[in-house]
């Protein structure tokens, strides 16, 4: 039976780029459906997901799966056949799916006060982004990549944020790589493969989109 | 079959604790149990969890899993070959229930803590509301997923019974706080009627705490303000 993979995708969304670069390193065929969330969700958007109404969701013959982190395992278990995404080990997996969770807790709200609030709470926001970002360093320590000397989950995780440092930095007046410059490298590295360099977004890109966000909910 | 050394820090109180216990129980898996004092973290807590310092945490041959529903994966995966498995074998309906356990964390129990964190009748009522609506969301991914049979998981409790199920013993001291019937058997008569059978599973039963301890227990987690 043919395959037919669509996934439902706003091109700025770190959440997005996962499924992406999953599907990419697995060499899957997809349509690719750009939605416009500011101003017009598509009746599929609605229909395939309507609890959150969000995106990303991964239409897979006719059935949708929602939520990046859900979609990146899926993936991993129906084309099982090439470039394994988690390890194979239990224990390993549980820390892969451990500091996934931790990503999704911390880094998104976190990432964006450091351009959506001002005063103390830009201050904090900053700080605690940094922490954030060295607890991650630390995670990946001396390794190429989180899980070892392959990409993987991991790093699929957290690259589409590598694409909104530079925005982070330049609206919240601060800079990453002094305290972050390992992770900084990780970055770099992992761009160099082709599922992430054609799967993320230009940082200027990502800049202007803040702006309009700024004036869409009147943020100074 | 070595099980190797396991141990589980929690406490009898806890949603998230109990998920990892019925897993074990599922597996047939002998652990110690660590409790925790309430109001204070253990050393062993705090050097297992250092980046939440949390319950539950397992201890597999001195190794640390967090999350709880990572925790019960873990334990599916790391025993694999005992008992019977705890998640879909299927790719997408483990991506079903994975998705629906991640909607009860996020927005089925943030909804019901709301009614216990209420303040006022207009806020309490909001909140039972908000309980209401995603129940019923519930009630009909019961329906997708159980496809005729009595768990959400099938023939047998599955990781998406455990994950919403560990909730039944809080589900019933909300219910009594608010004074308002939270599982209705006319409403989701579904959800109803699987809640009796999965508090009646033999690897769940020891485990559900006794309403009255619990809500004692939730008066002081949650003390109502002075009138």
């Amino acid at each position: 039976m043919a395959e037919e993979v669509i996934l439902l995708n706003f091109w700025p969304s770190m959440f997005g780029m996962r499924t992406m670069i999953a599907l990419k390193e697995k060499e899957v065929k997809y349509e690719h459906r750009e939605e416009d969330l500011i101003n017009n969700k598509s009746a599929l958007l609605l229909e395939m997901n309507p609890i959150y109404k969000k995106i990303p969701v991964l239409i897979h013959n006719g059935k949708p799966i929602c939520e990046s982190v859900i979609q990146v395992q899926y993936i991993d278990e129906i084309w099982s056949d090439k470039n394994p995404l988690l390890p194979k080990d239990p224990y390993q997996r549980a820390q892969a799916l451990f500091w996934a969770d931790f990503i999704d807790k911390k880094l998104y709200v976190c990432g964006r006060k450091t351009w959506a609030t001002k005063g103390e709470e830009q201050e904090e926001a900053k700080k605690e982004f940094i922490g954030i970002l060295k607890t991650l360093q630390s995670e990946l320590g001396d390794k190429p990549y989180f899980g070892g000397d392959r990409f993987g989950f991991l790093d699929i995780v957290l690259i589409g944020f590598y694409s909104w440092f530079p925005a982070y930095q330049k609206f919240g007046n601060f800079s990453i790589e002094p305290e972050c410059s390992k992770l900084m490298d990780w970055g770099k590295r992992c761009m160099e493969r082709e599922s992430v360099a054609t799967s993320l977004p230009d940082p200027e890109r990502v800049g202007g989109f803040i702006l309009q966000l700024k004036k869409l909910y009147g943020i100074e | 079959m070595v099980t190797g050394d396991v141990k589980l820090i929690g406490s009898w109180a806890s949603v998230f604790v109990m998920r990892a216990r019925i897993a074990l129980n599922l597996k047939s898996i002998s652990y110690e149990f660590l409790q925790e004092t309430y109001g204070t973290k253990s050393e062993l807590l705090l050097k297992s969890n250092p980046v939440h310092k949390k319950i539950p945490v397992l201890i597999h041959d001195d190794k640390p899993v967090c999350e709880s529903n990572i925790i019960v994966q873990y334990i599916d995966e790391a025993w694999s070959s005992y008992g019977l498995s705890i998640l879909p074998s299927q790719p997408y309906d483990r991506a079903i229930a994975r998705f629906w356990a991640a909607y009860v964390d996020d927005k089925w129990f943030i909804a019901l803590r709301s009614i216990l964190t209420a303040r006022g009748e207009e806020e309490k009522k909001a909140a039972i509301a908000e309980v209401e609506e995603r129940t019923d969301h519930l009630e009909k991914a019961f329906i997708e997923c159980s496809n005729g049979k009595p768990f959400f998981n099938g023939d047998h409790i599955g990781y998406l019974d455990i994950a919403l199920g560990s909730f039944l013993g809080w589900w019933k001291v909300v219910e009594l706080d608010a004074n308002h019937i939270l599982l209705d058997e006319t409403k989701t008569p579904s959800l109803f009627q699987w809640a009796e059978r999965f508090c009646n599973d033999p690897d769940v039963k020891p485990l559900m705490p006794e309403t009255t301890k619990l809500a004692e227990f939730a008066r002081k987690l949650f003390p109502k303000p002075q009138a």
